[in-house]
C-alpha cells in the first residue's frame, strides 16, 4: 500500500546503506530529486543499477555513494563523458568502484525476469562480443528444445526501486506516460519502490490501460514538482540540454564537482532549495 | 557544385543516407546516424521507419534529438512501446532491417569497440559502453556504420569488441548463428567501405570526390583494400544539402546553439 509522504521520509525509511538501487528513466522522468535526496542523506555502499548511469548517477559516484554499478551505457547524453563515472573507473576517485557491464537488452530483459520472478533472462546476444569475458554474469546456455545457444544473465531483484512519474491520485496509482523505459519492469523487480511525481489529483481520469503502477505496488509516493529535473517529464516541462552541457566543465574537476556538489546539494534542505541555488548560481554566471 | 561547396561532415550524412531505402525499418542510433536517418527520411524515404531504442517506433522528429529519449521522438512517433519491447518483440523479433550504428573504433571486419582504449581493468580511456548495439549488430537484418575516418579509429585491432562486425571475417557471423548478416557498408568522410563478399575484409569501393587513396591510407592503421575498379560518390544536390542544412539549423536554434553530438 502506497504511503504518500515526503521525499526526506521516503528516502530515509527505506533506503539504507548497501542496499541494490534502481534508479531508472531512459532520459525521460529521471528521478533526479530522490537521487539528490540519496546523497543528502549520505548513503553509503550502494549497489546502483540503471542502464543509463547519467548524470544522476554520476552525481551519486562522484559523492562516495556506490561501491558497485551495475549499467549499459554510460555516457552524458548529447554531450561526451560522464567524467565521475571515468575518474572512478580509471583512477579509484572517490573510491574504487566495482562495474558490471551489459548490453541495453540484456539489462531490460533482466528486469523483466526480476518482473516475473525468474532467476534468469534468456536473450539471443553476445555470440562473439568480448563483453561475457569481462562480466561472468553473462553466460551460454542451451535451448532444451532446439539446442541453440543463447545468452543468460541473472535477473535483477533491487532492494528499492525509485522512479520519477508525471501523476498519482490520493491512493498512489500511478500513471506515466511518453517514452515509458523499464521502470514498470524495475519496480515490479524490486521489494520496495518510491515514486516521486509532478502532482497528486484527486481523480486520474485515465483510459483503463493507463494507470501502469496500481497503488498496492508501490511502497512510498512523494510529490516532488519538477522532479525530474534536468532530465524532461513529457506535458510538463522539456528537457534542459544547457544543464547536461554544463554539467560536463563541473565533473571534469574534483574540486569543483565537490564544491557544486556541497553548495547546491549537502547544503540545501531538499529539491525546492536546490532549484533556487542553481538558479542564482547561474544567473550569476550570465 | 563543387568539392568545396560542402563539408566533409555533410558529404559522409549524404552518402550514408542514400543507403536507406525508402519503407526500409531502421533502428537508429544517436548522432551521425540518426542525422543520416532523418536526412533519409526527408527526401528520398518519407516512408522509413526508425525506431529508436529508447521505445519510440517510426519517429519523425522536425529537430534531431540530442539524447536518445528526447520528447520530440514520442510525440512524433506512430506508437511508444517499453524499451524491454523494444529489444524483445522488435529487434530480437526480427522486425529491424537495418541496425545504422557509428562506433570509436573499427577493425578491418567492422568489429566494434564502444568501451575501452587500453586494458579493462586499468582503462587508458573509459567509453560510454555497449548501449543497444550488441544487440542491434546481432540482430537487424543487416548494419550500416557510419564514423569519421582516422587512423585512431579505424584501427589493426581492437582493444575491445564490444559489437561484432564479421568477427575474424569468412563465414565467422553464420558459425555463430548470429541472425543478422552484420554490416554491409561503413561510410565515412572520406569513403564508402564494404565487405569483400569472401572474406568479408573492408574495401573501399566508392570515393568522395576529390580524395585520394592516399588519404584513406593515412587514416586507416591497418592495410586498407581497395576495390579494382572504383567508383566516385556522387556529389551532394542542393536539395540534399539545403535539407541537411535545414534540419541542423533547426537543431542548434531548438537545442540552444548545441550541435547534437
Amino acid at each position: 500500500m502506497a504511503e504518500i509522504t515526503t521525499l526526506r521520509e521516503a528516502i530515509a525509511g527505506l533506503v539504507r546503506d548497501g542496499d541494490v538501487v534502481a534508479m531508472e528513466g531512459f532520459t525521460h522522468l529521471i528521478p533526479f530529486a530522490a537521487g539528490h535526496e540519496v546523497l543528502r542523506q549520505q548513503r553509503r555502499n550502494l549497489t546502483l543499477v540503471r542502464m543509463t548511469p547519467d548524470v544522476i548517477y554520476d552525481q551519486l559516484i562522484g559523492a562516495g555513494c556506490a561501491k558497485k554499478l551495475i549499467f549499459s551505457w554510460g555516457g552524458n547524453p548529447g554531450v561526451g563523458s560522464l567524467h565521475r563515472l571515468r575518474d572512478a573507473v580509471e583512477h579509484d576517485w572517490p573510491a574504487p568502484l566495482e562495474i558490471q557491464e551489459h548490453g541495453h537488452g540484456d539489462l531490460a530483459n533482466a528486469y523483466v525476469a526480476g518482473a516475473s520472478n525468474l532467476p534468469f533472462a534468456v536473450l539471443r546476444a553476445y555470440a562473439g562480443s568480448d563483453l561475457p569475458k569481462h562480466n561472468d554474469k553473462i553466460k551460454f546456455i542451451q535451448c532444451p528444445f532446439t539446442g541453440e545457444s543463447l545468452a543468460a544473465v541473472p535477473s535483477i531483484r533491487p532492494d528499492v526501486t525509485v522512479i520519477h512519474a508525471q501523476k498519482s491520485d490520493r491512493k498512489g496509482n500511478i500513471l506515466l506516460w511518453g517514452i515509458l523505459g523499464v521502470q514498470k519492469e524495475a519496480v515490479l523487480a524490486a521489494k520496495r519502490a518510491i515514486v516521486t511525481v509532478e502532482e497528486i489529483v484527486d481523480e486520474l481520469n485515465a483510459w483503463p490501460n493507463a494507470c501502469i503502477l496500481p497503488h498496492w505496488t508501490i511502497s512510498a509516493v512523494c510529490r516532488v514538482p519538477g522532479g525530474g529535473f534536468p532530465s524532461y517529464a513529457h506535458g510538463y516541462y522539456e528537457r534542459d540540454n544547457r544543464f547536461y552541457q554544463a554539467w560536463d566543465a563541473v565533473a571534469r574537476d574534483r574540486d569543483t564537482f565537490q564544491k557544486w556538489i556541497k553548495a547546491h546539494i549537502l547544503d540545501t534542505d531538499n529539491f525546492e532549495e536546490f532549484r533556487q541555488v542553481l538558479a542564482e548560481s547561474v544567473s550569476q554566471e550570465t | 557544385m563543387t568539392p568545396s561547396a560542402y563539408t566533409t561532415n555533410e558529404i559522409m550524412t549524404i552518402a550514408a543516407a542514400r543507403l536507406l531505402k525508402n519503407g526500409a525499418v531502421c533502428f537508429v542510433g544517436i548522432g551521425l546516424p540518426s542525422t543520416a536517418a532523418n536526412l533519409a527520411r526527408l527526401t528520398h524515404a518519407p516512408d522509413i521507419v526508425l525506431i529508436y531504442e529508447s521505445g519510440p517506433i517510426g519517429a519523425k522528429p522536425s529537430i534531431l534529438p540530442l539524447s536518445i529519449g528526447d520528447g520530440n521522438l514520442a510525440e512524433t512517433a506512430d506508437t511508444v512501446v517499453s524499451t524491454p519491447e523494444i529489444f524483445r518483440y522488435w529487434l530480437q523479433g526480427g522486425r529491424v532491417d537495418v541496425g545504422f550504428l557509428s562506433a570509436a573504433q573499427i577493425d578491418r571486419f567492422a568489429n566494434i569497440n564502444t568501451t575501452v582504449i587500453g586494458d579493462y581493468k586499468k582503462p587508458g580511456t573509459r567509453l560510454p559502453g555497449a548501449g543497444g548495439a550488441p544487440e542491434i549488430a546481432s540482430c537487424a537484418g543487416q548494419v550500416v556504420l557510419v564514423l569519421k575516418q582516422s587512423a585512431r579509429g579505424f584501427v589493426k585491432k581492437l582493444d575491445f569488441v564490444t559489437s561484432v562486425g564479421h568477427l575474424d571475417g569468412g563465414d565467422a557471423r553464420r558459425r555463430l548463428n548470429l541472425p543478422g548478416k552484420g554490416p554491409v557498408a561503413v561510410v565515412t568522410d572520406l569513403c564508402l567501405m564494404e565487405p569483400d563478399p569472401a572474406t568479408k575484409e573492408l574495401t573501399v569501393t566508392q570515393l568522395h570526390p576529390g580524395i585520394s587513396a592516399e588519404q584513406i591510407r593515412k587514416a586507416t592503421e591497418w592495410e586498407i583494400r581497395f576495390a579494382p575498379e572504383l567508383k566516385e560518390t556522387l556529389l551532394p544536390t542542393k536539395t540534399e544539402l539545403e535539407i541537411l542544412r535545414d534540419l541542423e539549423r533547426r537543431t542548434r536554434l531548438a537545442h540552444g546553439n548545441l550541435t547534437a553530438a
